[in-house]
């Protein structure tokens, strides 16, 4: 079953840009290998972390967006524990949300289209009244 | 509740001076009354207010609008967040903590 996540993980601040964007390809490689189509990987840039994670008091942040079933991200995190520059890492499943916010979007549209209809009576009554 | 009593009882010591306190910061960490007399205007759930339906945890900026210095998560009744919208933003903070963009406790 095909579903929405995203992982976010810190790479240790010493690493090389092109270091880097290895690192990002070859994780990359490995998830769409896996059964995973990667719909974004973004680098959030270097971001001082709020407690010490291995030492490092500074982290460079990565964000993946992916479609993938379980097994897919169970692999890519296996993969992440393994590789030596990646300090931390947290997947969060998004299609819930996803589906949550879509609804209430489409519920609030569906509210704004409505006052328009009675704002007009009210206009028509407003020039009556003076 | 707790805000309906104080406002009824404000107008009997002082009945014509019923918005002198005006400035008072009507909400926000730490916006405790010193005395019950004070009239307290009715807080309100920001992300109702400014319909904020994604509590992302990545919006640092969002969610530090809600932990205390010590790194704690502000309890409702001091910032008027709602039911539902605190129980999403505490998963957000949580979740924030643990990718380190938060502190679990601040020294």
């Amino acid at each position: 079953m095909q579903r929405n996540y995203e992982v976010m993980f810190i790479v240790r601040p010493d690493l090389l840009e092109e270091d880097m964007d290895k690192l990002i390809t070859t994780l990359q490689g490995h998830a769409t290998t896996a059964g995973a189509t990667v719909l974004s990987a973004e680098k959030m840039g270097k971001r001082r972390l709020a407690y010490d994670v291995k030492k490092f008091s500074d982290g460079q942040y990565v964000l993946f967006v992916l479609q993938a079933d379980g097994k897919a991200i169970h692999e890519l995190e296996r993969r992440l524990r393994v590789s030596e520059p990646v300090i931390k890492f947290i997947t969060v499943r998004t299609d819930e949300e996803k589906q949550r916010l879509d609804k209430i979007r489409k519920i609030r549209e569906s509210r704004v289209k409505r006052p328009p209809a009675g704002a007009t009576p009210a206009e028509a009554e407003s020039p009556a009244a003076v | 509740m707790a805000d309906e009593t104080q406002e009824v009882s404000t107008p009997s010591p002082r009945p014509p001076s019923g918005r002198p306190d005006g400035p008072r910061p009507d909400r926000g960490p730490g916006g405790r009354d010193g005395g019950r007399k004070f009239f307290r205007r009715k807080k309100v759930c920001k992300f109702c207010v400014e319909k904020i339906d994604d509590i992302n945890y990545k919006d640092v900026r969002l969610l530090g609008q809600f932990v205390a210095e010590r790194g704690k998560i502000v309890p409702r009744r001091l910032t008027g967040v709602c039911t539902p919208h605190q129980r999403r933003l505490t998963a957000a903070i949580k979740r924030a903590r643990n990718i380190a963009l938060l502190p679990f406790a601040a020294r």
